[in-house]
């Protein structure tokens, strides 16, 4: 025990040298490459040398290296420090470093609702130009989430993500001849062809997640709501403005039950409760299964548990393959995205903290940051190109051809909805063969009343 | 009495079906930990591919992990080592300035005669029913503002935010009443003959605390300094709301909460890192032992 420690002890001093040699070192390459080139593109931003800008933000590392290196000609062009502060404490924190008066210049917002908590109330308004920079480069409801209540812009979108994906084998869909649906009638007339084949079952679906079972549930039911509703009615039901079991949420559980509790799509309806999610979308890698409804996210999981590569749609003999496809409107011109997405407000209003705050906003940027991988946002100036992966090339379509965007509506209920019965009663809508009605009852009964 | 109590209790505790009761539980509680300690060295493949009971029959030792958290810093990450050195900075001071002040409040309280002595000493022990963080957004605004009635400035804003100084003052302010608290009580039972006769002798109070209280005291002061040095060293609250998200002076813990990327990747080198920092608690702990059993029983009722 003493030997290996004064070993260990000994490693550490010559750890530290070490250390402090390639400290030295790296301090030196930096100053190296500070006289980029192409410096011109950041005149504007000129006049701020010497300054600093604390980011604030949930993002840490390693997928905060990649924000810090796409920012890293900015920094070196203009003179300014970003000082990227990524705390998981972030949603806690933020509130006691803004009331404490040692509020952050920039915070990365992980969803509109915290952010309203700060309107008028610490952070200052998006200036004009990022306003500017914003209409022109977002759809209107991106900026709408990142308006407060109180009607003021204040916060900029930043990075984004998408739920509207179905998720296939390209492989499996060639060998039989089927086509992509661009309409939900083609998509229900797709899935009666597969249940009619017999070899392959058309969906797969897996409610399971611990304590949160069912969540899933709670994503098909949004992203019908977006079809078969406009977005004014999906707001009104986020807000409760119209109850749970109104007529027209009543439309969507019984298309959502079209597939959902259809025994020829699904085969045994009541184990979709009892399949985690993660398993859910396993059947589309191996091939018993045409059809998987998820977010992106998915794609991570049945790679690295299942087996399963990501491929393009083209890429229609690769074994294991998967690649999604658009969750189609009802008609096809009817584009709406279910999703989420982050929202930059500052809470200063320094001219660094705002040259920071545009620069996030431009194409330039967000070019940069996308090639960098594994990431994408909704800039109507995003290059496809520019996103290797092809869920997140999908993904960056169906934001930048969207004719409605909508965070995801469990996130934003109160918690005993959106984190309590909208679960629970989904799961029991397939687990106990629960009506369409009784469901939507129970949840319309468990909304709080204030 | 008393020592009923005493041989009862040591009946009790030499029992055998007590020691292997006390056996078992030890080695159940120490179970994770030991596993933790094995999975800290093994490599990132085999953590993720198998449980680290394996390891003893397919032993892979790899000290990557530790090297990995030590001495690599990403872009935005120092590395861990200069967390470390946060943590004594932040830690020591804020030992040191509690048991300071602590000590001489309490052999004020305990041996000065003064109206209001009771009523000093008990409002501060009241004050330890104060949630900490209760207090975290004023004395932050204070720290970060000062502090001003009706346009009169009673603490100016002293421009210390992001500096040590804030967690210091935070944490002597959170230990003191305990301190003061054990430590009176602990002087209190200096027995008052040795007082009354060094007062006989003709040692004023500073003499009498130079020559006779403080030697006596050490044990008190040590244990309480073990109590103090663990909770700051593992505090993460603190350290998070007062360093003011300034990499500078964040302790070990705030980079150990941010180990595990923003989706869960990159969690073993958690694992080494968890051990990084209870190295430090370990030697403090094992040195100072004897005083920290006897600390749990100081302040207790008198025998």
């Amino acid at each position: 025990m003493s030997i290996f420690r004064r070993r260990a002890m000994g490693l550490g001093a010559i750890a530290v040298a070490a250390l402090l040699v390639l400290s030295a070192c790296s301090s030196e390459s930096d100053t190296a490459t500070g006289g980029a080139e192409n410096c011109e593109a950041y005149a504007e931003y000129a006049g701020n040398e010497g300054t600093t800008v604390e980011i604030y933000t949930t993002i840490i590392s390693p997928e905060a290296d990649l924000f810090v290196e796409s920012l890293q000609e900015f920094m070196d062009c203009t003179g300014i420090t970003v000082n990227w502060n990524g705390s998981q404490e972030f949603e806690a924190q933020i509130s006691v470093r803004v009331e404490g008066g040692t509020a952050p210049d920039l915070a990365i917002f992980p969803q509109p609702g915290l952010l309203a908590k700060f309107a008028g109330n610490g952070l200052v308004a998006a200036p004009a130009k990022v306003a500017e920079s914003v209409d022109a480069n977002y759809s209107p409801d991106w900026k709408a989430y990142g308006t407060g209540p109180d009607g003021v812009f204040y916060a900029a979108p930043l990075g984004a993500n998408v739920k509207s994906f179905v998720w296939y084998s390209p492989k499996t869909f060639a060998d039989n001849g089927w086509s992509i649906p661009t309409t939900w009638p083609e998509l229900l007339a797709l899935s009666d062809e597969i249940a009619a084949g017999g070899a392959v079952q058309p969906w797969c679906a897996g409610f399971g997640s611990g304590d949160a079972t069912g969540w899933v549930g709670t994503d098909w039911m949004e992203d019908l709501m977006l079809r078969f509703n406009d977005a004014a009615t999906y707001d009104a039901w986020v807000s409760h403005d119209i109850a749970f079991n109104d007529p027209k949420v009543q439309t969507v559980i019984d298309e959502a039950a079209k597939i959902l509790k259809n025994p020829d799509y699904v085969g045994d309806v009541a184990s979709i409760a009892t399949t985690t999610f993660q398993e859910g979308g396993a059947g589309i890698v191996d091939g018993t299964c045409a059809m998987h409804r998820q977010a992106s996210f998915i794609g991570g999981i049945l790679a690295a548990d299942y087996g399963a590569t990501i491929v393009n749609p083209e890429d229609t003999d690769v074994e294991g393959g998967i690649t999604t496809f658009y969750f189609p409107g009802v008609s096809a011109d009817q584009r709406p995205a279910l999703g989420g997405g982050e929202f930059v407000g500052a809470f200063s209003d320094r001219p660094e903290v705002q040259a920071v705050q545009h620069y996030l906003t431009t194409a330039d940027w967000n070019n940069k940051k996308a090639a960098l991988g594994g990431w994408f946002s909704a800039h109507k100036g995003l290059d496809t190109a520019n996103v290797a992966d092809p869920v997140n090339k999908v993904a960056v379509e169906i934001l930048q051809n969207a004719t409605v965007f909508r965070f995801d509506a469990s996130d934003v209920m109160p918690a005993a909805v959106g984190a309590g019965s909208f679960w629970k009663e989904m799961t029991a809508w397939v687990a106990e063969n629960k009506s369409n009605k009784a469901v939507l009852d129970a949840i319309e009964a468990s909304w709080p009343t204030e | 009495m008393s020592t009923l109590n005493r041989s009862r209790a040591k009946s009790a505790f030499s029992s055998p079906i007590a020691s292997a009761a006390a056996v078992v539980i030890a080695t159940l509680w120490t179970i994770p930990t030991f596993g933790l300690l094995i999975s800290s060295i093994r490599p990132e493949q085999a953590i993720n591919n198998s449980g680290w009971w394996t390891f003893f029959t397919n032993p892979e030792i790899s000290f990557e992990n530790y090297e990995k958290v030590l001495f690599q810093g990403t872009l935005i990450q120092p590395p861990m080592v200069q967390y470390f050195f946060n943590s004594l900075a932040i830690t020591l001071p804020a030992v040191v300035f509690p048991i300071t002040l602590a000590v001489f409040a309490a052999y004020a309280l305990a041996w000065f005669d003064f109206k209001g002595r009771d009523f000093i000493f008990f409002s501060i022990f009241a004050l330890q029913v104060v949630p900490l963080q209760l207090t975290l957004i004023p004395l932050l605004q204070l720290f970060a503002k000062g502090l001003s009635i009706n346009g009169i400035t009673i603490i100016p804003n002293l421009g210390i935010t992001g500096t040590y100084i804030p967690i210091w003052i935070a944490h002597t302010i959170f230990g003191l009443p305990l301190a003061i608290f054990l430590l009176h009580n602990f002087l209190r039972q200096i027995p008052r003959e040795l007082v009354e006769a060094a007062k006989v002798d003709g040692a004023g109070w500073f003499t009498m605390f130079r020559a006779l209280i403080f030697p006596l005291s050490i044990p008190a002061i040590a244990s309480f300094a073990i109590f103090q040095f663990l909770w700051v060293w593992n505090d993460l609250l603190v350290g998070l709301t007062f360093g003011a998200g300034s990499k500078e002076v964040a302790p070990m813990t705030v980079r150990l909460a941010e180990m595990v990327g923003t989706r869960g990747g990159g969690w073993e080198v958690l694992t080494a890192g968890a051990f990084v920092s209870t190295v430090v608690p370990l030697i403090v702990f094992f040195a100072l032992q004897r005083y920290f059993v006897r600390g749990l029983l100081a302040g207790s009722v008198k025998g």
